[in-house]
């Protein structure tokens, strides 16, 4: 995603750009009118999508513990599954980030934007042959949201008051403005399923382009085509095979041999060595989540700022891109939003390794002795090598910290936003506010740095109703800032996903939205024999 | 059995003389259930001594205490835990293991479909390696000391002595990467042909026999060293037996008891050992069903794989001591 040209040529093969829009682009990028012409012709041709074949996806991932239904999806496996037979009202654009229509045609909002109404598109059929109405869709909503629900989008859908049709559209409102309700409704479990899936939630009977034909929890799905499908624009194979592939070893081996066309989580020690099979594309794309190191901001003796700061002058960012990512990523600037976001804010000053400043700042905290930090290699791949090498920077800086390795069973529930001063890992999220609101927000379940600033929740608060972007953006700043140099966070790396194909698949999207081309990976692609 | 009511009151030390292997296969079910039950208690004790309840970890880095509650409330997770043990002993011993915490699927039917996939690899493993192991273990007997049994002593030693993963990634690396001959993965699915299904295991039989042969190899070569150069097999020899009548009559009762053991060792490490070559190869089989089912302490799932590993166990060793002692005179009439 570093090349501009290759981040415009990936946008014509996911029809998100107009010629037009394209060669404005790339002579921007500084191609001439006829280079970025032709370059437009060839992309377009190479992008033509092929329909037909059976594609296999080897994915890690999936347990035996798995469940159809959407709203108790939580494994990777689980997440493609679902983009595969159904929809979401809503999705993001591949590229940006905004919302972009799907079963919904249009919305708009009121003034406040606490009462969003949105236009369902019509002509739209289950794969039960039932035609998709606006009952379903309340009733979805509905499955989702109540009080007793277990559904994973519960938390995100926490300010719906109500969600009632009028005549054939869907008005939902909120306890208060959130300019960015259609891409909360954009989450992967909030699946349109025909009578909300009361009846039987996993039944995986919904809109999407392919059909589930086999399903065996933690071991193998196969799909046929929907050829009822409302969209053309996707669904180019005629039918899908998803293994899951747990060992790592064993996805690079199956990629290899041939026996799939793609392969996620590729472990970014062995990536190189991948590279070199002459039939192996690696595909890597920037992401949201990222790992951190989180100090309690309310507990000694992290509850003092010039400690905090110090160490996070004490963090080599660099090397832990380098030796816990292989390079596959790029580095953090202490607060949890990166370019990929929409009304990201440009030109805050990054952070970087200062051993003087860590120097300075730590003899002002006036603490003395050394500092704890628990981690285990669940929080994320490589953490304990992470700490370690935290620590040896730290020494630089005259900063000592002890290292205590977790055991990895209950790391979750018993350090993680349990313990002062610990290592953990973020996915991301669809907008910033809803990062904010998950774990910066004073009264937020997991704010696991325990921020709690008055005047960060009041702009939390109203940038969320703001619907002036430029605005927003401004308001997104200032949060930034007071959490980068404030909050408990030290944020070293955002992690890029790591997937590798065969050269054979094409049309792959490079989807910022989430891992695996947003789980959107299977019905994008096509194959090319 | 009903031989017990033939003359009254017969006393247990005269059934037991009359028919002892009736009394043993008796004593052993009985020692069986017994143990069971401890497994059981063991395994409950166990994962309830993990940091974490199912509620927790299964809801991971996403859970909140109002979902954790919804979870606890509706399995009955607050309630004491010999409540809820002695809850689950009822219905496991009326046949009910109850259904999986996570899924909602019935543990019973879940675990049909992988104990078959489990039996499958391990019957095909054993059926291969058994007799290969007996035969290498007869000729290296054979060719004792010179360079044939030297050979197989080497090649047997390299293979336990390499971690099973690592063969298995050697096998994938030339059979399926380089050659392209062998079939990779190795997920099985209802409805797949069986000369496919074959085709699927060949690389996961070839580790598993791998790791297996040299164990039963080796102990086979011993047993028959040490019967054959015992005192009564030289006597057998003076007193002009052939060398025929002297293996069959004197060596084989004696040798076959530890061979046996260890054949049954064997065979219950591939029915409930193998959770690594599942993975590797990714085969459907009992062990990675087992594993899923801790990562979130799933209980029930536990439970039910737990006590069938202890049953595999239990009732092989018990039928390597029967064989050992149907085979042994002297076993037969202990005094």
């Amino acid at each position: 995603m570093t090349d501009p040209l290759k981040y415009l040529t990936d946008s014509v093969k996911a029809h998100g750009l107009s010629r037009r829009e394209f060669i404005a682009s790339s002579m921007a990028a500084g191609l001439t009118l006829t280079a970025a012409t032709s370059l437009y012709s060839k992309t377009a041709k190479a992008a033509e999508p092929k329909r037909g074949g059976h594609l296999k996806l080897g994915l890690q991932g999936g347990a035996a513990t798995d469940i159809l239904d959407p709203a108790k999806s939580q494994s990777q496996f689980t997440f493609v599954l679902g983009r595969n037979w159904g929809d979401t009202l809503v999705e993001s654009h591949p590229h940006d980030g905004t919302a972009v229509p799907s079963l919904a045609e249009s919305w708009e909002s009121s003034a406040d934007a606490s009462t969003w109404t949105f236009t369902l598109r019509k002509g739209v059929q289950f794969h039960n042959g039932k035609e998709l109405t606006i009952d379903d869709v309340v009733k979805t909503l509905h499955r989702h949201t109540d009080k007793k629900s277990e559904s994973g989008a519960l938390g995100i859908l926490k300010s719906i008051t109500d969600i009632k049709a009028d005549g054939d559209k869907l008005v939902v409102s909120l306890t208060e403005g959130n300019a960015d309700l259609p891409l909360l409704l954009t989450d992967y479990h909030l699946v349109i399923q025909p009578g909300g899936g009361n009846d039987d939630p996993n039944a995986a009977i919904g809109t999407g382009p392919y059909k589930l034909k086999t399903y065996d929890a933690g071991v193998r799905a196969t799909f046929e085509k929907n050829e009822n499908d409302w969209r053309s624009d996707r669904g180019y194979v005629d039918s899908i095979e998803m293994i899951v592939m747990n060992d790592a070893t064993a996805r690079v081996a199956a990629l290899s041999s041939g026996q799939v066309h793609y392969i996620n989580r590729v472990d970014p020690k062995t990536v190189s060595l991948l590279k070199r099979a002459p039939s192996v594309d690696i595909l890597q794309t920037s992401g949201r989540g990222h790992y951190v190191f989180i100090m309690h901001c309310d507990t000694a003796p992290f509850d003092n700022n010039d400690l905090r700061l110090a160490l996070k002058y004490a963090m080599d960012r660099e090397t832990m891109v380098e030796k816990i990512l292989g390079g596959y990523g790029k580095v953090g600037n202490d607060f949890p939003i990166n370019e990929t976001y929409a009304l990201f804010p440009e030109g805050i000053e990054q952070r970087k390794y200062d051993p003087d400043k860590a120097k300075f700042h730590y003899k002002k905290s006036g603490h003395d002795g050394s500092v704890l930090l628990r981690t285990s290699d669940v929080a994320f791949p490589g953490a304990v090598d992470a700490a370690v090498l935290y620590q040896e920077s730290a020494k630089k800086a005259g900063i000592n910290i002890e290292v205590k390795r977790e055991p990895g069973d209950g790391y979750w529930s018993n350090v993680w936003n349990v313990q002062p001063f610990s290592t953990s890992y973020w996915g991301g999220r669809p907008t910033q506010d809803q990062m904010y609101s998950t774990a910066y927000l004073s009264t937020a379940d997991w704010n696991d740095t325990r921020f709690k600033r008055e005047d960060f929740d009041k702009l939390l608060l109203a940038a969320r109703a703001e619907l002036d972007q430029a605005k927003r953006k401004e308001m997104y700043r200032d949060m930034a800032m007071m959490v980068r140099d404030e909050g408990g966070l030290i944020l070293p790396m955002f992690n890029d996903f790591v997937n590798a194909s065969n050269k054979n698949l094409k049309g792959y999207v490079h989807d910022i939205g989430n891992d695996m081309s947003n789980g959107y990976v299977a019905t994008r692609v096509w194959l090319d024999s | 059995m009903d031989t017990a009511m033939d003359d009254g009151k017969p006393s247990r030390r005269r059934l037991k003389h009359r028919y002892p292997l009736t009394v043993l296969i008796l004593q052993r079910l009985g020692l069986s259930a017994g143990l069971l039950l401890a497994v059981s208690i063991l395994i409950f004790g166990g994962v309830e001594a993990l940091p974490g309840d199912f509620a927790q970890t299964y809801l991971g880095q996403s859970a909140t205490p109002q979902a954790i509650e919804n979870i606890r409330s509706q399995l009955g997770l607050e309630r004491p835990i010999t409540t809820r043990y002695f809850e689950w002993l009822g219905n496991a011993v009326q046949g009910d293991f109850g259904e999986s915490w996570a899924s909602g699927n019935s543990v019973s039917e879940q675990i049909g479909k992988r104990l078959g996939n489990s039996l499958f690899l391990a019957f095909c493993a054993a059926i291969i390696s058994v007799p290969l192991a007996v035969g290498l273990g007869m000729l290296a007997v054979h060719f004792r000391n010179r360079v044939p049994d030297r050979i197989i002593n080497i090649v047997s030693l390299a293979a336990i002595s390499l971690p099973e993963f690592f063969i298995g990634y050697l096998l994938i690396l030339f059979f399926a990467v380089k050659f392209g001959v062998a079939s990779f993965p190795a997920t099985v699915y209802d409805g797949m042909a069986f000369s496919d299904r074959l085709a699927a295991i060949a690389l996961p039989t070839a580790t598993l026999v791998f790791v297996v042969l040299a164990h039963m190899m080796r102990m086979t070569r011993a047993a028959i060293i040490s019967v054959m150069s015992s005192a009564y097999m030289e006597t057998a020899e003076l007193k002009g037996l052939g060398a025929f009548k002297t293996i069959i009559k004197h060596a084989a009762p004696n040798a076959i008891a530890p061979i046996v053991n260890v054949v049954a060792l064997n065979l219950a490490y591939l029915v409930v050992g193998v959770v690594v070559v599942e993975v590797v190869f990714v085969y459907p089989g009992m062990g990675q069903y087992m594993v899923d089912a801790v990562t979130v302490r799933d209980m029930p799932v536990v439970q039910a794989c737990g006590l069938i590993f202890a049953a595999v166990y239990i009732l092989l060793n018990m039928v390597a001591d029967l064989i050992a002692i149907i085979a042994n005179p002297k076993l037969r009439h202990p005094r």
